[in-house]
């Protein structure tokens, strides 16, 4: 089985961030780490390559031309990849890139694409429904569960109150949830096989893709945060701080 | 020129957040409201009291109903002049501005916080755990896809009448639409409604067990309140994705909300911050989750907690 896994490059959610003055987009630094989410599709990916002799091509949009992220995955196992750097992709909206990352899958050929719920840094949460639309496949999404037999993928999607049970033929994007399954660690083998494995690139002009530019963010402010209160140590009597406060709301 | 609405039907009525968009809608033009469910005609009639127009009315039965209900509505908004469709963060609600922006070329702001609607629209929002506030112009003719945050918009009964109702025939998407739901299963947790609850106690990884729950269900008990969680105890399995307070999961204001263990993570944060009165219990004093609480306990939460039951338990 031919499976697609799509990995976002973000800048390390460990260090803050900026906006660029003129054009409020996020100045993304030049080592980019793999969203902490797609290490779970990558990990699904592996998993249903594994149980049918398939194998995995991740499909990354990350203008900056970083590869950090990209090797990440690739350590954890996948076999190739293909990135579309394009200067002219910067500050891409979600339909640009669901458009890009389509283009680069339908050229491979795919049996399943996996995506992740949404990015740590985009919180969009729409890519993986748009490229499911340009690709002509059902979108499975908010999967928290997941197998795939005889062409046919079967997910446990999460529901405001408990799940579905949601089955379709292939080919189709499945979305997987942070809790879908342990994403692995990669080896020591694992990442120096990284560093050979391929990886294509390419442009939007190459994909036929024209990045239209829908959206413009006119104003940045902060917020005025809320101020915090009081910090007591327990002492072993702390509890009574907070009857006493559960009192002073009234709701004791 | 109406402003349109997606709502989605959960347990035979529409749900409380696509009552805050139609009110929305309403507040500021004509609204029309495209409806997917098994509909009936109370589900209308509470569309209409809080303003809706007219109301599309999709049944996709046992078919995952992005794919038809994307066409459905895509076919809906060609013929018009509509510059606004508004959806919240339901799942299906998602999955269906997805596939219609992309069927459309129609571009999507998500994670709203409000919106205008003038010559063009505008929508802000916050990033950074709500420290900032982003204002977003869409600058593409047509209709933009607002996805907003739940209880941003108060719903409010006007005690508008009966909407007019289209029934919309289920479209064939071929292969898009062979997507099919198979079973349905609720993982109900017991005591009040999470989203409805005037008291929050809500656990995170500090718990350090999933049994350690039953701690806090007793302090919610005792406090007449609701139990919920963060993505960490959700994805470890200790507690169901229902329990989910956050970024991805409910959005909760009630009079108090008491974090025990729990970071405060910015995607956890935006999903509480609007609570009146924050308790937190939290070993590290530098967790972020004391630069928004009231009251701050930095303590071991076996020992707090614990305390505190039996203080309550005393009073009664
Ligand atoms: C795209 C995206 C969406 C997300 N959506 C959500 C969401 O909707 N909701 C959400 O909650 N998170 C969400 N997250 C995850 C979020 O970033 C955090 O990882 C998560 O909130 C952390 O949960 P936690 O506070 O339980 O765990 P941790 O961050 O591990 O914190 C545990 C805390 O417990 C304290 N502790 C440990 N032992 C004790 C003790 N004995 N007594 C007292 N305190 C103790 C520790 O000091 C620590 O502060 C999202 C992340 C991403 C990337
Ligand atoms: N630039 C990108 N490159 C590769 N995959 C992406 C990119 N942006 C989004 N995705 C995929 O789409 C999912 C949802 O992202 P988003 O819609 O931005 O929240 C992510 O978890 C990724 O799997």
């Amino acid at each position: 089985m031919n499976i697609a896994v799509c990995v976002k490059q973000i800048p390390d959610p460990a260090t803050p961030y900026e906006l660029d003055g003129e054009n409020h987009w996020v100045v993304r630094p030049n080592d980019q780490v793999l969203d902490d989410t797609d290490r779970v599709g990558v990990e699904v990916g592996l998993q249903l390559a594994e149980a049918t002799e398939g194998t995995v091509t991740l499909f990354s949009m990350s203008p900056s031309g970083s590869l950090q992220g990209i090797r990440q995955a690739l350590a954890m196992g996948a076999d190739k990849a293909v990135l579309v750097d394009d200067e002219d992709l910067k500050g891409s909206d979600a339909l640009t890139t669901a458009r890009i990352l389509s283009a680069a899958v339908q050229r491979e050929g795919f049996d399943l694409v996996i995506t992740g719920t949404e990015s740590t840094d985009g919180y969009s949460g729409v890519v993986p429904q748009m490229m499911s639309e340009l690709l002509d496949v059902p979108c499975l999404s908010f999967a928290r569960g997941f197998s795939v037999a005889d062409d046919t993928v079967t997910i446990e999607r999460q529901t405001a109150s408990g799940y579905e049970t949601v089955t379709s033929p292939l080919p189709a994007v499945v979305a997987v949830t942070a809790g879908a399954v342990e994403p692995r660690y990669p080896t020591f083998k694992g990442i120096m096989q990284a560093k050979s494995k391929p990886v294509d690139t390419a442009t939007a002009a190459d994909l036929g893709v024209e990045p239209v530019v829908t959206q413009a963010v006119i104003a940045v402010e902060p917020v005025a945060s809320r101020a915090a209160g009081e910090l007591v140590e327990d002492d072993g009597e702390a509890y009574l701080k907070i009857v006493e406060l559960l009192e002073e709301v009234k709701v004791i | 020129m109406a402003i349109w609405v997606f709502a989605e039907e959960i347990d035979g009525a529409p749900t409380p957040g696509s009552l805050e968009l139609v009110s929305k809608a309403n507040s500021m033009g004509d609204t029309a409201v495209f409806y997917v469910g098994a509909g009936s005609p109370e589900a209308f009639a509470v569309l209409g009291a809080h303003g809706a127009g007219t109301v599309y009315h999709l049944d996709t039965g046992d078919v995952l109903p992005a794919a038809p209900a994307a066409r459905a509505l895509g076919e809906l908004l060609e013929g018009s002049d509509t510059k606004l469709v508004l959806f919240g963060m339901g799942n299906t609600d998602r999955d269906v501005a997805g596939r219609l922006s992309a069927r459309l070329g129609a571009p999507v702001v998500a994670n709203g916080l409000d919106v205008s609607l003038q010559d063009t629209v505008t929508v802000t929002s916050e990033i950074l755990g709500g420290s900032l506030s982003v204002t977003t112009q869409v600058v593409l003719d047509g209709p933009a896809l607002v996805i907003t945050r739940p209880k941003v918009f108060v719903s409010e009964d006007t005690g508008g009448g009966s909407p007019e109702v289209h029934t919309v025939a289920l479209p064939d998407t071929g292969r898009s639409g062979g997507a099919t739901i198979t079973e349905r299963h609720v993982e109900a947790s017991e005591g009040p409604d999470l989203e409805a609850a005037q008291i929050v106690v809500s656990g995170g990884r500090g718990l350090g067990a999933p049994d350690k729950f039953a701690m806090l269900d007793e302090l919610a008990g005792l406090l007449g309140g609701a139990v919920g969680g963060t993505r960490a105890v959700v994805d470890a399995g200790w507690v169901p994705y229902s329990y989910q307070i956050g970024q991805t999961g409910k959005t909760v204001k009630p009079s108090v909300y008491i974090a025990a263990g729990i970071s405060g993570a910015m995607q956890h944060i935006v999903g509480m911050k609007g609570s009146s009165t924050i308790i937190a219990i939290n070993k590290d004093p530098d967790a972020p989750i004391f630069a928004l609480a009231d009251l701050g306990v930095v303590g071991d939460l076996h020992k707090v907690v614990p305390q505190l039951i039996e203080a309550l338990k005393s009073r009664s």
